[in-house]
């Protein structure tokens, strides 16, 4: 048992942070506020090249052929530099749909009939105009539908900035590319990486507030001085890193489900990685006094990114509940949500 | 990361999962939890029965006559010892976990041959004299006298949050030798013969209404210089020296416990139809993907110490996080009780719902109020961790890290 990143991880995760620092730098991102269209093509693919989308795929599918515990610290990596775009679709979609593993189409899921989404009308979804392909998750199987034939609806509000957002009157059928195997396993990697998307974020807006803290200067020292602030700061970095530790051993336990039950674990991942996201942002906000009220101080940009990806791949109330379900009786299998209910 | 036992962990796992099913059925009934010497009886029986088998000290090092297991074995010790419902570590947790260790570190080598042996073997039993009325999280303000005279230190002061006292042969006693105002820097680690003359000891009634703790009153309590661990005024050196042997482990039975009552709360609340709620299910899922946060997290720490030799920092966040989800889940088990959590007996449930297990739920709702306040507060907690971890400015206040107590309402073993 040796529950710690390898050499070879720590040396992925740093690259993939470097590659965000230089490509993906905030200021960058942030010209795209509120556009239409935020996925910028050459970034896309370079996602693609650096081993986003194709890392778990298999070599022999022209994949990297790694683990999803390496899949989820390059997505706590993109987390915590807040990339945009449909990530975690396009790396399901890698080998199911040409062109996702290599960045060069963009690919965008939506979950129907999931707990808590509903088939209600009109359906909220993400990325639509950067999207080649939609994806219809459902616990049926995935279908596929072109995003230029949806009568959609783009929102002028979007609650992230950077998460552009379209009403969709009505979905058509689509068509079938995988069955309800395929769609179960996508809400548990995809919950897994979704969460660790979510940690990158939760530790990001942790050192946000804490330099913060350090620097700004109030009743003549600086507010981090204070137990007050501190004591904010240290349970956004426990938050974080229970989180951490939570995602990383889900993620494991996906690899080497003889440890564990995958789902279980991935869905006490998600839960408690939305949560720390959520919490830390708002708590990031709160350090910031009035400043943190502004649209210049990018807390909210984290804090809002965070409420977008809590409503995917389960809700905090879908995710508790089915862990609960489990608990009552471990043998219903996976407690991501699929079944069980 | 892996988390899958390699072979050799595995075998120390059925080794000693065969030894304990060997062993446990063998064991006297429990004592009743007020009959002191009934109780360090029968854990300094199971400490003997460890000791013959080679478990005594897994923690400890070959040279301090431990077994000198890996930080992993450690945790699979735990693991084993709490699944099996084997005897805690008992009244001589200090002892075991802290002095012995202590004196391991710092002890001449004449202090490690009369100490270590008798602790191991379960002969003999330690308590902590480290907090005092006036010294709690603030520990280093200290005022506890010791003054030479001759070979002897003369002691008067007190102490409190001594577990286990009535029944200790030893204390591992900090007192002042510097100056009022010295601080840590004025500080001895000695060790204190409970039978010296002018040792008073008076229990303390919890909110459990347990008497673990003591206080302890000491007028002109004479110790032979030859008892101090460590030169004189470094006690509080020596103290932090042992926090080196912590391995990320201290609570892995307590999790393992935690996790087994938030099973019976869930079949508790199926028996009483509170499962029907849909609020009730979520809470104890969420429970559970605490519970199974934290063990990932210990997992994280065990890990760090294998490959480092050191503890990380990880206790820190383990402890804050961990004192909290133990309190929900007390919360949590006593409204599942509803009514029947007004007394802490087990009692017939109305509608053939059969005993609800009402004595273990209660105890550990009120024992759970503890855990945020033993062996360094959550408020503490958050600072060392602001300061030390996230390099935010200091509180005038912490001049330097305080030790590890194992005292307080409840050591990281329970009591």
């Amino acid at each position: 048992m040796d529950f710690e990143l390898t050499e070879f991880q720590t040396d992925l995760a740093d690259g993939v942070r470097r590659m965000c620092q230089g490509q993906f730098a905030l200021e960058q991102l942030r010209a795209f506020e509120l556009a239409e269209q935020v996925v910028d093509r050459k970034g896309w693919r370079s996602l693609g090249e650096a081993g986003v989308f194709n890392l778990c795929l298999a070599e022999e599918a022209g994949g990297v052929g790694l683990g999803l515990a390496e899949a989820a610290l390059v997505f706590e990596e993109l987390g915590r530099a807040l990339v945009p775009g449909p990530l975690v679709a396009s790396h399901l979609a890698a080998g199911l749909i040409d062109g996702a593993d290599d960045g060069s189409v963009v690919v965008g899921l939506v979950e129907i009939g999931a707990p808590g989404t509903g088939d209600v009308a009109p359906l909220i979804v993400e990325w639509l105009g950067d999207l080649d392909v939609l994806l219809v998750l459902s616990d049926v199987g995935v279908a596929a539908v072109d995003p230029q034939e949806l009568d959609a609806v783009r929102l002028s509000r979007p609650m992230d900035p950077l998460t552009p957002v379209w009403s969709v009157p009505r979905l058509p059928p689509g068509t079938p590319v995988g069955g309800p195997d395929i769609a179960a396993w996508w809400r548990r990697d995809g919950a897994v990486l979704t969460a660790a998307l979510q940690v990158g974020s939760a530790a990001w807006t942790t050192d946000l507030a804490v330099e913060y803290a350090k620097h700004r200067h109030q009743f003549g020292r600086p507010i981090g001085g204070f137990q007050a602030v501190k004591h904010l700061c240290a349970d956004m970095a426990v938050r974080a890193e229970l989180a951490r530790c939570a995602v990383q051993a889900a993620a494991v336990t996906v690899d080497q489900p003889d440890v564990g039950d995958p789902g279980a674990a991935a869905a006490g991942a998600k839960l408690l990685a939305d949560e720390a996201a959520i919490t830390n942002g708002r708590s990031c906000i709160q350090v910031h006094g009035g400043m943190g009220f502004t649209w210049e101080i990018p807390a909210h940009l984290a804090y809002k990114r965070a409420r977008v990806l809590a409503t995917q791949f389960g809700t905090d109330d879908d995710l508790a509940e089915s862990l609960g379900l489990w608990l009552a009786d471990p043998t219903t299998g996976d407690a991501t949500g699929s079944d069980g209910r | 990361m892996d988390l899958r036992y390699t072979h050799a962990e595995q075998a120390f796992r059925a080794e000693l999962r065969q030894w304990l099913s060997d062993t446990l059925p063998g064991l006297p009934d429990k004592p009743s939890p007020e009959d002191w010497p009934g109780r360090r009886a029968y854990d300094t029986h199971w400490q003997r029965l460890l000791f013959d088998a080679g478990y005594a000290g897994v923690d400890w090092p070959v040279a301090g006559g431990g077994r000198g297991s890996t930080p992993v074995e450690e945790l699979i010790f735990k693991e084993e010892l709490e699944r099996a419902h084997a005897p805690y570590v008992g009244v001589n947790f200090v002892g075991l976990l802290h002095a012995g260790p202590t004196v391991i570190a710092e002890g001449t080598p004449e202090q490690r041959e009369r100490f270590l042996p008798p602790i191991l073997r379960g002969d003999e039993v330690w308590c902590q004299g480290f907090s005092e009325p006036g010294a709690g999280s603030d520990l280093a303000s200290m005022r506890t006298r010791a003054v030479r005279d001759g070979d002897h230190y003369v002691i008067t002061g007190s102490k409190i949050w001594t577990s286990h006292a009535e029944v200790a042969d030893y204390c591992e006693l900090l007192v002042r030798t510097g100056p009022e105002d010295s601080r840590h820097r004025g500080i001895s680690w000695l060790i204190l013969p409970m039978d010296t003359p002018g040792v008073e000891i008076r229990p303390l009634t919890t909110i459990a209404g347990s008497t673990e703790f003591a206080e302890l009153f000491l007028d002109e309590v004479q110790v032979p210089v030859a008892n101090r661990v460590g030169e004189e005024n470094d006690g509080w050196r020596v103290t932090m020296v042992t926090l080196s042997f912590e391995r990320g482990t201290a609570f892995v039975g307590d999790l393992l416990e935690a996790i087994e009552l938030l099973s019976s709360a869930v079949a508790l609340a199926q028996r009483t139809g509170a499962w029907l709620d849909p609020g009730v299910r979520r809470q104890a899922g969420h429970l559970r993907a605490e519970l199974d946060a934290l063990t990932a997290l210990t997992k994280r720490n065990v890990t760090q110490a294998a490959r480092t030799g050191v503890p990380g920092m990880g206790g820190t966040f383990f402890k804050l996080a961990y004192t909290e989800t133990r309190s929900k889940l007390g919360e949590f088990t006593l409204s599942l009780l509803g009514r029947a959590g007004l007394a802490a007996d087990d009692v017939d449930g109305l509608d053939g719902l059969g005993v609800l297990p009402a004595s273990t739920m209660v105890e550990d709702w009120l024992r759970g109020i503890s855990l945020t306040i033993a062996a360094g507060t959550s408020q503490i907690q958050r600072n060392i961790l602001g300061e030390r971890i996230l390099g935010l400015p200091k509180e005038p206040s912490v001049t330097t890290q305080a030790p590890a107590s194992v005292g307080g309402p409840s050591g990281p073993t329970g009591s």
